[in-house]
């Protein structure tokens, strides 16, 4: 046991090795703008830079509306699977998955080629429409992790017997699942908002290419011009994805924890 | 189990009769669900199969294999090549150094803070990707790097010299295995964790050595688990372009690079050739999947 203890803080000590240099260095890096001292002036060239604020605002806001759809999509139908229809479970965690294994860039090339300005549903023609097309991929993106999520703050309550007790009391639908269902299962869907944040806030792929001035866009063409920049930038979105990371953990300590659950 | 529905008043009305009723409940039975499925249709699964379908069309909208078989030509079965090693070159290495570090902290005897310290970490870090990972291996394994500079200033190590270069197979297998490992941690620990205590006891009461308890126990539990994330991650690999774009720009040539230059430009001169090459990608993905439920079929029969 001796050497198993040993060996274990080897391959600890490598894995953080291999984990923390990155980071170390790009620190180093983002600080190298000002000849011979260490400074913040890459940080503040970009902090204050328009196109910053603009895309950073922008991406900020596709993200709050990608979880807002995610949340009407996902709620309702995890919740119906567990209350009336099991039966349904294997396919809808079936097409859960397809996002995984279905590349982002795919996803959206097809977009681009069925919902273009000649075609009946045409989201690429207007600017609100191609932002809503924009919103949509990205609740696609993150179908996996928000139905993950809800689907495990639902099994931490005993959906059944509240359903009945609210109906008894003579509640209809809508106040059954946005006043007693949701409010139960808050803190898996934050869980799986944050997470939804942290791949929304500089995805590029589905940006870039349906043309929107999002945040992953900026930073790809301040990589392609910019020197010490880019490592201030990629600072900045490690700690805002250590962030998101964060605020789940918080939250997960106020999750219920039994798991009374009837099925 | 009480049919609840029957005592919705918002289904059954108050004065309908129980025969009316019943074809009333039809559709509201699926009421719940339907925007999930009109959305997955709609946005996920319709896309997908347009492209599908245009891969194997002419401009006229004929059926032809033509487009499939101009896959064939040197600089696309280049890019897919280079993918596929790529991808499977940072699956693999991710997926067994993820489980190496995952077996430390679980089994390794290390202090408990290790343990939840470097799943928080593992969480970050496999949501650390796309283009903000590019920048920081540009600053550690860039020529101005600091790691390059350290290796060459420290140990006069010129790494560029000897034919390394971060925007090649190697740089960028490196780096995608920056995501790779700790997705593989957040995955393999449960299954690490759901190893019993007793199966290792059981194992020494009966004789067994401890390469025979790793050979005969461990691995067969883990092994579906392990070959399912390490499938994950080769799709995670292959559709992945935000990370490679921003280190190579496009002096890589792997799918996803190529796929986005045609989408952008219709560099191949051919619409429905950049279809192909979505099916192409799909396909791959798509068969990994197959293979990871054949695995896992002949696994859980054997463990019977």
């Amino acid at each position: 046991m001796k050497a198993g203890r040993f060996w274990a803080w080897v391959v600890f000590a490598l894995g953080a090795a291999y984990f923390f240099i990155p980071l170390i260095a790009t620190v180093e890096f983002s600080m190298r703008m000002r000849r011979g001292a260490y400074s913040f002036d890459a940080y503040k060239v970009v902090l204050g830079d328009a196109r910053f604020q603009a895309t950073f605002g922008y991406s900020v806001l596709a993200a709050v509306f990608t979880i807002i759809l995610g949340v009407l999509i996902v709620v309702p139908a995890a919740y119906w699977i567990r209350l009336r229809l099991p039966q349904l479970r294997p396919i809808v965690e079936f097409i859960t998955l397809l996002p995984l294994v279905i590349p982002a860039i795919v996803i959206v090339f097809g977009y681009i080629r069925m919902y273009g300005s000649n075609s009946p549903l045409p989201f690429l023609a207007t600017d609100t429409g191609t932002n809503a097309l924009l919103v949509i991929g990205y609740a696609t993106l993150s179908l996996p992790y928000m139905y993950r999520a809800v689907d495990t703050g639902l099994r931490t309550i005993d959906v059944r017997t509240l359903t009945e007790a609210a109906q008894i009391l003579g509640a209809g639908w809508g106040t059954i699942v946005t006043r007693v269902i949701l409010p139960n299962v808050l803190i898996a869907v934050l869980s799986g908002a944050f997470l939804t944040f942290a791949i929304v806030i500089g995805e590029f792929t589905m940006a870039s290419l349906l043309n929107r001035p999002a945040f992953g866009p900026y930073l790809q063409n301040i990589g392609a011009n910019r020197a010490y920049e880019p490592a201030a930038l990629a600072i900045i979105a490690f700690a805002i994805t250590w962030g998101c990371m964060s605020l789940i953990q918080i939250l997960s300590r106020f999750a219920p924890k039994s798991a009374n659950r009837p099925n | 189990m009480t049919d609840i529905s029957m005592s919705d008043p918002a289904v059954t009305g108050k004065t309908a009769p129980p025969a009316e009723a019943r074809s009333v409940r039809l559709p509201t039975q699926w009421l719940g669900v339907a925007p999930f499925f009109i959305f997955a249709i709609m946005f996920l699964i319709l896309p997908t199969l347009y492209l599908m379908l245009g891969a194997f069309q002419n401009d006229a909208g004929e059926f032809t294999l033509e487009n499939i078989v101009a896959l064939a030509q040197p600089s696309i079965v280049a890019a897919y090549w280079i993918s596929i090693k790529v991808s499977l070159a940072s699956s693999l290495i991710g997926a067994f150094a993820g489980l190496a570090i995952a077996i430390a902290i679980v089994r390794g005897g290390l202090p408990d803070w290790i343990r939840s310290a470097t799943l928080t970490f593992s969480g970050v870090a496999s949501n650390f990707a796309g283009v903000p990972l590019a920048f920081a291996f540009l600053a550690t394994l860039g020529r101005l790097g600091l790691a390059t500079v350290i290796l060459n200033t420290l140990f006069g190590l010129n790494i560029y010299a000897h034919g390394f270069n971060i925007l090649s197979f190697w740089g960028l297998t490196l780096t995608y295995v920056y995501f790779q490992i700790p997705l593989m941690v957040v995955i393999i620990v449960p299954a690490i964790d759901g190893l019993k205590k007793e199966w290792g006891e059981a194992a020494a009461t009966l004789g067994a050595t401890v390469s025979q308890y790793w050979r005969m126990v461990v691995i067969p539990v883990i092994w579906p688990s392990f070959l399912g994330t390490v499938i994950l991650l080769f799709a995670n690999a292959f559709g992945a372009i935000a990370t490679a774009y921003a280190l190579t720009g496009s002096s890589l040539n792997i799918v996803p690079i190529l796929l986005y230059a045609q989408i952008r430009g219709d560099v191949l001169h051919n619409a429905h050739l950049g279809y192909a090459i979505a099916f192409g990608m799909i396909l791959i993905t798509g068969l990994a999947n197959v293979f990871y439920i054949w695995f896992r079929t002949r696994s859980e029969r054997w463990l019977k």
